[in-house]
């Protein structure tokens, strides 16, 4: 595939060909970056728009949480563990990295069981995890959740952020908003839930979702398969990353995940408040609730007046074309989440576009 | 009971004396003067450089932060064509530091300034409270000689030259983080941390003014090296993502962390940007070095005023290489 694309990469109707324009939507974070990285947007045939969608878990993360862990983390004999991203996200008055160079004890981990095991090292401190993310990372915090409660760790918690994204998808379409042709669907979260989620969004709203992994001939591949569709006026669910990703998905993490967590409203930064479209501790295991166990006071939640994150996230604003962008907003300077996470659309546009 | 250091180390009296004579003296050679001030002949062009080293943890696969505090002054000065011939050591120690530690690190400073033809001339060693350090920092300035008439100098990098690295990119980097965070690695990678006296030496000899200019890749890897270098130079560069050399379990660990490794730091690998002429007989000085039998041409310098440094992707696109911006962070999913 490489070579054809290289011989012919802008002919009309080669291997991305179609006949007529359309918004193709990527869900995810890590093709937002990807797409970017490579360069695959130049291949795109003349018409063909791709759009980022609101698969960036620190992205969505309203500043309330961001505002939630920060109070948290100025408390007596408190650590606050994280990944890494988070740290630099604005909260309505400061951010987790300035706290630590404030002196406040905050960890960046690489795993969830991490914070697990500070907890069990340092007995005289309240480890709290902050546990943002999708369908991926929920059965791990879950996990740690099982682990804890195996060990008896009363200086354990997490702050209970996890989205999922069928919903998301499914209000995305229902604003109207923006024109979506189809979604070129989260290959790592659909190896977790499988095909099926994304097959009925396909059924019920007749769009073409193809779920398609992260290498860019995966990319292309999950590419070719939309604009066929398109071309052919269907819409279904299709499967372009069949190597990992089966249609009931992995089983044993779905039931880690259910056994400890259940669906709630949750509210997305930019696309607001959506029905069951979170993740909750279930109430045998609210005890580990960072929210339930820390009585702290939150200011009224703001953000940056001038920052787009919202639209960027909702598809209506291309990341260049948000006023902040390049000039404010860098990577170095960040204002928004967008360009904080290595998963952000206006990060990859930042690094690899500009 | 192990042996500790004490602020007692640092208080200027016995102890201080003790711990400079017994065990700080492993860097100097036996001539050495113990006055306040080294006193040194240069007839010829001298070359300066001055780095500290603050890593963590102090040892790591291939390494430790005294081999790092030679080497990375010592790569500051062969590439500019300099060879190493002076070195001050500066230790500031962290109360508690257990001494078997701090043996291994002078050892290996020592060891490699002997490799490399460097003589630590001067120091200083200070004891700080508990907390105050990370166990140990070093600093290191180097002194080197310049026989060539046009040494080496990002300033004479021109359009049309040629991008040549030494070999594999980011081994430091991810060594460094697998030991920090205890990243269970299926493959362990170990540091490329070495000195390259020689290997900038050969490459030299084999392009003479053809070399135009050379850098280490350290902290920012490859990708702050071309930005940095084009925008001093007021030229673009291209370069072949599929041409830089990365080690499989090196890209694997990088994409796990959602790092690149084109930002992560190296300790031992050249950049060099060579005349188009010359450039195939550095190519091949490089390749017969065994610090150099992986270098390969990655791509060439543009004409300006444009400084943009773009990579050509497998799939035939183009794409910016930026800077990296500030610390690298992993990511989420």
């Amino acid at each position: 595939m490489d070579k054809v694309l290289r011989e012919e990469p802008e002919a009309h109707g080669g291997p991305l060909g179609c006949r007529r324009a359309a918004n193709l939507m990527e869900v995810c974070g890590t093709h937002s970056h990807a797409i970017a990285q490579y360069g695959i947007k130049q291949l795109l045939p003349q018409g063909v728009r791709l759009i980022s969608g609101p698969g960036c878990p620190v992205c969505v993360t309203p500043v309330e949480i961001i505002d939630l862990a920060l109070a948290i983390a100025r408390l007596p004999q408190t650590t606050v563990t994280t990944f890494g991203d988070m740290v630099r996200v604005p909260g309505t008055d400061s951010t987790l990295s300035r706290e630590k160079a404030l002196g406040r004890d905050v960890r960046i981990v690489y795993s969830p069981m991490a914070a697990v095991e500070t907890a069990v090292e340092e007995p005289d401190r309240q480890v709290v995890f902050i546990a943002v993310g999708f369908e991926t990372t929920a059965p791990m915090v879950a996990a740690c959740i099982l682990e804890a409660e195996r060990l008896g760790l009363s200086n354990f918690s997490i702050i209970a952020a996890h989205k999922i994204i069928p919903p998301a998808m499914r209000a995305l379409l229902q604003s109207g908003e923006v024109r979506i042709d189809g979604f070129l669907c989260p290959g790592h979260v659909a190896t977790v839930i499988g095909l099926t989620p994304f097959a009925r969004i396909a059924s019920e709203f007749g769009l073409p979702c193809v779920v398609s992994g992260f290498e860019p001939e995966d990319i292309i591949a999950g590419l070719r398969g939309l604009l066929r569709q398109i071309d052919d006026a269907e819409g279904r669910g299709e499967n372009a990353y069949q190597r990992c990703v089966k249609d009931k998905g992995n089983p044993r993490a779905l039931a880690t995940t259910d056994q400890v967590f259940e669906a709630t409203d949750a509210n997305w930064r930019g696309l607001g408040q959506i029905p069951l479209s979170g993740l909750r501790l279930r109430w045998a295991y609210s005890r580990f609730d960072a929210e339930r166990r820390f009585d702290v006071e939150l200011p009224t939640p703001r953000e940056h007046p001038g920052c787009s994150c919202g639209s960027v996230l909702r598809g209506l604003v291309q990341p260049a074309e948000c006023p902040l962008f390049g000039a404010a907003c860098t990577p170095t300077t960040p204002v928004g989440p967008c360009m904080v996470s290595s998963e952000g659309a206006c990060a990859a546009a930042y690094r690899y576009e500009q | 009971m192990n042996e500790i250091i004490t602020l007692a180390h640092g208080s200027g009296g016995e102890t201080t004396h003790r711990l400079l004579s017994e065990e700080i003296a492993v860097l100097y050679a036996s001539e050495a003067q113990w006055d306040d001030a080294a006193v040194l002949a240069a007839h010829e062009r001298i070359a300066v450089t001055t780095d500290s080293f603050v890593v963590s943890p102090l040892e790591f696969p291939g390494g430790d932060i005294g081999k790092l505090a030679a080497t990375g002054t010592i790569n500051d000065l062969v590439v500019r064509g300099a060879r190493p011939a002076y070195m001050t050591v500066g230790l500031i120690i962290e109360e508690g530091l257990p001494l078997s530690v701090l043996r291994t690190v002078l050892r290996s400073l020592r060891s490699t300034c002997d490799e490399a033809g460097a003589a630590v001339v001067a120091g200083d060693t200070k004891v700080v409270e508990r907390g105050s350090g990370d166990g140990l920092f070093i600093n290191t300035t180097g002194i080197g000689v310049i026989s060539a008439a046009e040494p080496p100098g990002a300033g004479r990098v021109a359009p049309q030259d040629q991008v040549i690295v030494s070999g594999y990119l980011g081994d430091h980097g991810v060594a460094i983080l697998a030991a920090r965070e205890d990243l269970p690695l299926q493959t362990p990678i170990e540091s490329d941390c070495a000195p390259l006296h020689d290997l900038a030496h050969c490459m030299l000899q084999a392009g003479g003014e053809g070399v135009h200019a050379m850098r280490d890749p350290t902290r920012g890897g490859l990708a702050a090296v071309l930005n940095e270098i084009a925008e001093y130079a007021g030229v673009g560069m291209n370069v072949d993502a599929q041409a830089i050399p990365v080690r499989p379990q090196v890209m694997a660990t990088s994409e796990i962390l959602g790092l690149d490794p084109l930002h992560l730091a190296n300790e031992g690998k050249l950049v060099a940007f060579c005349s188009s002429q010359s450039a195939p007989k550095v190519l091949q000085a490089a390749r017969r070095h065994p610090l150099g039998r992986h270098s390969t041409i990655i791509g060439e310098v543009t004409p300006g005023p444009e400084t943009r440094v773009t990579v050509r992707t497998s799939l035939g696109t183009t794409r910016v290489l930026s800077m990296p911006a500030g610390e690298l962070l992993p990511r989420i999913c």
